[in-house]
């Protein structure tokens, strides 16, 4: 925990992730038909849900551990990762809908990816809406952890393994592989990878921030 | 009316030549090849380091207040 008061990987963060943004644009990629250079959308639209992830899965931790503890600094750390995870959610989404208008014909075609990362994101607005409707700390505290408990495996079934069940338009579903060989090569992976765990650092860096500031507004009310 | 038109093909005529004989200088250098591209990469880069700036500062404001407490 005493790395989020840190600088240095927040320094190493932002430096592959410029790298990532020039690479991005200029390194080669594979000439795939539709695609074409939206193919680049890669190092940015699916670090984001990596990013989501990985916040998530930081929330779901502390959730836990919330419940085992009873110690109110780590139900804030859940909450805060969660709000994070929702942002990312969101750009996720967005920059998919406009990918999907360009490679697919339309912003939401109702594909089973599309529509079960919607019902994941529904999950998530309702534990913001859950624990901004109670108003006894502890009892919050005690049912969002534990609807977040629930809400994180259902999130990863809805979101990774239903829509690759079924024939989907998004890669990696319907038998076609994520990441295989037909649609990437390793000139992509070299930034690929690194973007996965610079904007998952990113996220978590946020989420430390807002972590921080909720930290003091606690203490503040705590002495009032 | 005869006139104008005459004035107006000479002098198109002069442009044409005009523009034929700068086309083959191209005064390319990195930031205006490849259609460009490179502005943009230089555009995304400017907009990220701002945000990552603008977020170094919030920490470090914050940082600030966490030692007043």
């Amino acid at each position: 925990m005493k790395f989020i008061y840190q600088t240095w990987w927040k320094v190493v963060t932002v430096i592959v992730i410029v790298y990532t943004l020039i690479a991005g644009m200029l390194l080669g990629v594979p000439k795939l038909p539709i695609l074409h250079e939206t193919i680049r959308n890669t190092y940015f639209h699916v670090p984001m849900w990596m990013a989501m992830f990985t916040v998530f899965t930081i929330s779901v931790y502390y959730s836990i551990k919330y419940l085992r503890t009873g110690e109110e600094k780590y139900d804030l750390i859940a909450v805060e990762s969660a709000n994070t995870g929702l942002f990312f959610f969101t750009i996720g989404l967005v920059t998919g809908m406009l990918w999907a208008k360009f490679a697919w014909g339309e912003y939401w075609s109702n594909d089973p990816k599309q529509n079960s990362a919607a019902i994941a994101f529904l999950l998530y607005c309702a534990y913001s809406v859950l624990r901004n409707s109670i108003d006894e700390e502890q009892k919050r505290a005690k049912i969002s952890a534990i609807y977040n408990i629930f809400a994180f495996p259902i999130m990863i079934v809805l979101i990774m393994v239903l829509p690759r069940m079924t024939d989907s338009l998004h890669p990696g579903n319907g038998g076609n592989p994520a990441f295989g060989k037909l649609d990437m090569d390793n000139r992509m992976r070299m930034v690929l990878y690194p973007a996965f765990i610079a904007w998952s650092a990113m996220g978590v860096w946020i989420a430390s921030v807002r972590y921080r500031i909720r930290l003091i507004e606690y203490k503040k009310n705590q002495i009032n | 009316m005869k006139k104008l038109t005459l004035m107006l093909m000479l002098l198109l005529s002069f442009a044409t030549a005009f523009a034929q004989k700068n086309a083959p200088v191209e005064m390319a250098d990195v930031l205006r090849s490849s259609g460009k591209i490179y502005v943009v990469v230089c555009t995304i880069v400017i907009v990220f380091l701002g945000l990552a700036i603008y977020l170094f500062s919030i920490d470090r404001r914050l940082r600030k207040i966490e030692k007043n407490q």
